[in-house]
């Protein structure tokens, strides 16, 4: 590597912009809202100590229908849909990625997303739709038939549980990388991160400059 | 690093003409690089996305089914599961105020007014000394969940009306909670019917103080709103007084599956 255009292994990179942050913000703090209150209105253990169960449950609800808006108002942003685009799309890469079994050591190049990221987004939009329009369904109950507001409990339900299981494996998944949470919080990742865990995106951004 | 990078070529100069073609057409903006300009690789993404969707469309349509089958499978292999795996069976715990009401079983009184000729303030060992009557049936939720073959015990609703002389011929009764805010309604003829329950146990046990503890009424041919929880207070009176959910718009004669525009199968 010619030393010149080396990247110095402590500079920054800009990783997310702050509409992202902002974004990955409020999906934080609804999501975390909307757990807590669904296990006080699923968990009869939980439910006996929290009671208050109308004030909880439209916690829950208000919760729930705010949360797809910063993903709305985000579009407004280039960067987070250049991002969206990015996070779509896959590469061959990304599936022998996905069937490596030492995905992690650097060995496959990573552009700015690995497929675990990847698969993470395409799951939390689905979730956050097919959790919406069964949420809608139990909400305004008026409107629907009885078996499609038994079959709407049935998918929120069982989805909630796959959604618990994705966000504690995406929690501590953060939790184990001081840097990425860094670049979420900052909007910038160390040259050194980037160039181990996004070697792709990591020369990328050192010949885009 | 350094043997990513030509493999890392390779990959750009091999990409199908079509990325090319694009990235011509879309020319690379400032600080993004070739890859990152224009996508490449298919949209996995949004086909995930759709794939969920049409999995959960599905799953609406069929759910009840499949609620049903899991049901019976899972009460059938791990007891007890019903309460942690989502629509396994359980009950859901309701109370119309901010918490839940407790009151030791000592305490306890079950007070019979109104239109009879002997007012009377059951203690559980009064309760436990009139006929003991128990039934296994469904407890089934207006809002869909249903809890299959549940053991009740107690005393017959008619049984404690006869045990303070209530007049017959006054038309209906009122239920009084000790939470101080549920009540609820029935007919004289409603209240003289044989799956009426003043409940003292459920599954074999006092009733717990989520299920309604001590004591709770269970009208087994009703929507589970019907069978009052925490229950402190028989009224007899001469005409029926909407209870708290039915000024809430649920009905007040609330049969399984003949009522609140729902087609259950009826408590046998």
């Amino acid at each position: 590597m010619d030393a010149t255009t080396s990247p110095s292994p402590d500079t920054r990179i800009a990783r997310f912009s702050r509409a992202e942050r902002w974004v990955h913000r409020s999906i934080t703090v609804l999501m975390i809202v909307l757990i807590a209150t669904a296990a006080a209105l699923y968990f009869p253990d939980i439910s006996v100590l929290v009671g208050n169960r109308p004030i909880v449950s439209n916690i829950h609800v208000i919760a729930g229908f705010l949360l797809p808006i910063p993903l709305i108002l985000a579009l407004a942003s280039r960067a987070f849909r250049q991002d969206a685009g990015l996070l779509n799309r896959f590469t061959a890469q990304d599936w022998t990625w996905l069937r490596s079994r030492d995905r992690r050591s650097g060995r496959i190049p990573v552009g700015k997303f690995n497929a675990g990221q990847k698969l993470n987004a395409a799951f939390s939009m689905g979730s956050i739709i097919i959790m919406l329009a069964t949420g809608s369904i139990m909400f305004f109950n008026a409107w629907f038939p009885d078996d499609i507001r038994t079959g709407a409990t049935f998918v929120h339900d069982w989805l909630t549980l796959a959604i618990v299981v994705v966000v504690v494996g995406h929690t501590y998944k953060a939790l184990m990388d001081a840097d990425a949470r860094t670049g979420m919080r900052t909007g910038h990742v160390s040259a050194r991160w980037a160039a181990r865990e996004h070697s792709q995106w990591a020369e990328e951004q050192r010949l885009g400059g | 690093m350094e043997p990513t990078l030509p493999s890392n070529r390779d990959d750009a100069l091999a990409a199908p003409p079509s990325t090319a073609t694009t990235s011509l057409a879309d020319p690379p903006k400032a600080g993004a690089g070739p890859d990152s300009a224009s996508p490449s690789g298919s949209p996995v993404g949004r086909r995930i996305v759709l794939g969920m969707i049409g999995l959960g469309a599905v799953g609406v349509l069929v759910g009840r089914q499949a609620q049903e089958a899991i049901t019976s499978t899972v009460s059938a292999t791990v007891p007890g599961l019903g309460s942690i795996v989502p629509a396994a069976g359980g009950f859901r715990i309701y109370t119309v105020t901010g918490g839940y009401p407790a009151m030791d079983r000592a305490d306890y009184r079950l007070d019979v007014t109104g239109n009879v000729t002997t007012p009377l303030s059951l203690t559980m060992a009064d309760l436990a000394d009139l006929p003991q009557t128990s039934m296994t049936k469904d407890f089934q939720c207006v809002t869909g969940w249903r809890v299959d073959d549940v053991l009740w015990s107690g005393v017959l609703l008619s049984d404690v009306l006869a045990a303070a002389g209530a007049s017959t011929t006054s038309s209906a009764l009122r239920f009084f909670s000790f939470d101080g805010a549920y009540t609820e309604s029935l007919t004289m003829e409603q209240a003289l019917r044989d799956d009426v329950l003043v409940a003292t146990s459920m599954f074999g046990e006092p009733v717990t103080r989520e299920h309604g503890g001590p004591v709770r009424l269970y009208v087994a041919p009703m929507y589970g709103y019907k069978s009052l929880k925490w229950m402190s207070g028989i009224e007899v009176v001469d005409e029926v007084v909407p209870g708290y959910w039915e000024v809430r718009g649920y009905d007040i004669d609330a049969w399984v599956g003949a009522s609140n525009g729902r087609d259950d199968e009826p408590i046998a």
